[in-house]
């Protein structure tokens, strides 16, 4: 546990839902002090849990599952089965106990349950409600039901990334969820700095679509202004040459790049290479722009001779930008990963110990922590129902009894 | 301090003040900030060409001030407005001397309620804090690369950059966890953003694979993988009339209803059926199926998705409520009807008559969608607006270094 203050150690959030938009915002305010309840039922429990690898030993089962643990850290995990009169009361006094109410269900389906935003602010009126999902609550399309990793085509993601002559490529996993869980968060926060001051909550309606658009934005705006069309380019760019990933003697890829000319000379000399210093093709970038075959050739002959760290830290001396392509299996060895530790290992009682990753940024005098695994299904019943809405034992055996806590 | 524009009274960031002097990547930070209703201040070289397309889109909504911050006048000017803000964000590279005034610690002298924002491409520690890193670096040291391009070629990056958008987005965000801090009492501190941890976060998943069972997810190519036992390999993009379709065979019950949606829909259009006449989506199981099983289901979808365009694909499978998707490009999204419907996009006059269209704010709050307030582009006294915003005299203004002159170096 952590002993440091931690930012928003006041603030109460309560999520429905599952998978990675909705969940992944709880766990960052979950990782500054939130305290964070994921509800579910044991009939439907979060998507994660079971239908996506990877589990304990290879094993599948409801409390193994990597993939759900790998975004509900630091959150409590209560059950209630929401079908029940008994449940959907107890969930209107969790709801009343909070701050925020985050969402992922399909439009309409908190509504029908008798939670909709007007609903539940009737009582708790400075309440903040994020809802996320594919499209947005309103719209032609927005009860499509859609994965996050086919919506990154939709978005524009998937059709920028491949070779100029070649299909476009596959994004891993459901991309453009975090960058929604990212905005999403930010829209929290600003609705809660909003309550602070006016004592009003919001209802936050975030397309996950309209959130990827804005990693297009750039992309998006030359075509409204002159019609360009970006399209696929392998990794080559529009000023930078040599701009590319090479692969080198220990397996390993570096990526690279030369913004000017002085810097493909500091690369040429730190290659010790006269291939590249000496033939008149190179001297100039858009010459090297027009002849990236033959200039990649060159880089590749070079760089199969050295290793991919070791080439890194000389061509960053020289003032050139390079960086190993890090795989999945290198980032857990990362010095500067390492330095902001980024991972933080803690013990789950069936997953045993696992690696949680930590938001990108992080706070100087209330730092963010993982202050615990993932939680079992409905593991923390107790402490939410008793502790937290102070239910007394004999209430707590009653809802019990009408399995409302199922 | 009165008179200070600080936005729609009811926007939920009315009355913060930002002043973002960041390069590419902090501008998505100021961005959010400024949709979210904060007074976001850009300040920019007199002088430096504003009209690249990453720098349109991403400063928008934010005030522009030329200041000179090379200059020694321009600093101090700098240094006076970072005594009355909230929020500062900047990108100075780690180590550099010409940045030294920039230090947190010096900074929080100046302003101890002052929340600092640092987006650097590693982190501000550890002995790589001043290395160099563009987009490519960056998505390669977060581990984007390693997951992305065909498995026989080389590992890839989006052709349109992103790893300063996920360093943006994570700057917004740690910002406004410091602001919660400090209205609910506390003081200001420094958010260090690291663009290649940030990066890290777009994996999803993948690294848990390695970590609880030493098995390292690659690069995904074209194609799904790992979903059947006999290893078969899935299409996931289909040509089509004018482009490509994402569509999977996937089992479950969203993909069982969009295959027998799928196969309506090609009965409707009188095609063959082939194997698909009989097959039991019920019963099928892409986890048991072989190779020859898939490309024996998936010839005729091939001649279905060639058969259509990508906007009838869309409708299409949005009215029998399918999984899938078009491979957008930029056009395909500026005709989205449903865009339209949100009303997403947002037009902005230019001071020359002209007008941007913009993506409007990224939320929809109590069903509306906040306006863009600021073109960002120069605007006769603009600057001079904002400087007296901050009490800056007449005569003050004069001497400041808002415009380029010949003797500016």
């Amino acid at each position: 546990m952590n002993a440091a203050p931690q930012a928003l150690a006041d603030i109460k959030v309560v999520e429905f839902g599952g998978y990675a938009a909705g969940s992944h915002a709880g766990k960052i305010l979950a990782n500054f002090g939130a305290t964070v309840v994921h509800l579910e039922s044991h009939g439907r429990p979060d998507g994660f849990r079971l239908e996506y690898p990877p589990f304990k030993d290879g094993v599948a089962g409801v409390n193994r599952g990597g993939c759900f643990a790998f975004f509900n850290d630091s959150k409590y995990g209560a059950t209630l089965d929401l079908k029940k009169p008994e449940g959907l009361e107890l969930a209107r006094r969790l709801i009343d106990w909070a701050d925020v109410v985050i969402e992922n269900m399909r439009p309409g389906v908190m509504a029908r349950i008798g939670l909709s935003y007007e609903a539940i602010s009737k009582t708790n009126p400075g309440l903040i409600m994020l809802s996320t999902c594919n499209m947005g609550q309103t719209g032609p399309r927005a009860h499509t039901p859609g994965f996050g990793s086919q919506l990154s085509s939709l978005a524009g993601f998937c059709g920028t990334i491949g070779e100029a002559d070649g299909p476009p490529m596959l994004l891993y996993g459901p991309y453009i969820d975090f960058i929604a869980s990212l905005m999403g968060c930010s829209a929290v926060l600003a609705a809660l700095d909003h309550k602070r001051s006016t004592g009003k909550g919001r209802w936050i309606d975030l397309s996950q679509y309209e959130c990827g658009l804005h990693f297009m934005a750039g992309a998006l705006f030359a075509y409204h202004r002159d019609g360009t069309i970006a399209e696929r380019n392998g990794n080559r760019d529009s000023v930078a040459a040599p701009h590319g990933a090479y692969p080198c003697r220990d397996g390993r890829w570096l990526a690279l790049s030369c913004w000017s000319d002085d810097e493909f000379a500091a690369l040429a000399d730190s290659l010790d290479c006269r291939t590249l210093a000496d033939d008149s093709r190179f001297l100039r970038i858009e010459s090297r722009r027009n002849n990236t075959q033959a200039l990649d050739e060159a880089l590749t002959a070079s760089l199969r001779k050295r290793d991919a760290e070791t080439i890194a830290k000389t061509l960053q001396h020289a003032g050139v930008c390079a960086y190993p392509v890090n795989t999945v299996a290198d980032l857990f060895n990362d010095p500067q990963l390492l330095e902001r530790r980024s991972w933080r290992r803690r013990k789950h009682p069936e997953i045993g110990e696992q690696a949680y990753l930590m938001p990108g940024f992080d706070l100087s005098t209330t730092p963010g922590d993982v202050t615990h695994a993932a939680p079992c299904l409905g593991g923390d019943n107790d402490t939410v129902f008793k502790h937290f809405l102070g239910l007394s034992e004999e209430e707590f055996d009653a809802y019990a009894g009408k399995n409302a806590l199922s | 301090m009165g008179g200070m524009q600080s936005g729609l009274p009811d926007s939920l960031l009315s009355g913060c003040k930002v002043l973002d002097l960041s390069g590419r990547l902090g501008w998505l930070a100021g961005r959010m900030l400024a949709d979210l209703g904060a007074d976001v201040i850009k300040i920019e070289a007199p002088g430096a060409a504003l009209d690249d397309a990453e720098w349109r889109a991403l400063n928008v909504n934010k005030r522009l001030l030329r200041l000179d911050q090379a200059n020694r006048a321009g600093r101090q000017a700098i240094e006076r407005m970072i005594g009355a803000v909230d929020i500062l964000i900047e990108t100075a590279r780690p180590g550099d001397p010409t940045d030294a005034w920039l230090e947190p610690e010096r900074l929080s002298r100046l302003n101890p309620d002052l929340i600092h924002v640092s987006v650097t491409p590693f982190g501000r520690s550890g002995a790589r804090a001043g290395w160099r890193g563009s987009d490519l670096e960056i998505m390669a040291a977060g581990g984007a690369m390693a997951l992305a391009g065909d498995p026989d070629g080389a590992p890839l990056r989006i052709s349109v950059p992103q790893a300063a958008s996920w360093a943006g987005a994570h700057a917004a965000t740690g910002a406004l966890v410091a602001l919660s801090h400090r209205t609910a009492g506390g003081a200001g501190q420094h958010v260090d953003v690291s663009a290649q941890a940030s990066v890290v976060v777009a994996l999803a998943h993948a690294p848990t694979f390695f970590d609880i069972l030493s098995e390292a997810p690659s690069r995904a190519g074209s194609h799904i993988t790992g979903r059947s036992v006999h290893g078969a390999v899935y299409r996931a993009f289909w040509p089509c009339k004018d482009g490509y379709i994402n569509f999977v065979i996937y089992g479950g019950p969203a993909g069982r209803r969009t295959n027998k949606a799928l196969v309506a829909w090609m009965r409707e259009k009188g095609l063959d059926l082939g194997p698909l006449a009989d097959l039991d989506w019920d019963t099928f199981d892409p986890k048991l199926a072989t190779q020859e099983d898939v490309d024996r289901i998936e010839a005729p979808l091939l001649d279905f998705f060639r058969s259509i365009t990508k906007s009838e694909f869309l409708e299409g499978a949005c009215a029998r409520e399918m999984l899938g998707y078009p491979v957008s490009t930029v056009a395909d999204i500026a005709a989205d009807p449903q865009l339209d419907a949100r009303e997403f996009w947002q037009d902005l006059a230019t001071p020359d008559g002209a007008s941007e269209r913009h993506c409007g704010p990224f939320y929809i709050a109590d069903t509306l969608r906040p306006e863009l307030r600021n073109p960002a582009v120069d605007d006769a006294g603009s600057s001079a607006s904002i400087l007296r915003d901050f009490g800056f005299s007449s005569e003050e203004i004069a001497a400041l270094p808002t415009k380029r002159t010949e003797a500016a170096a």
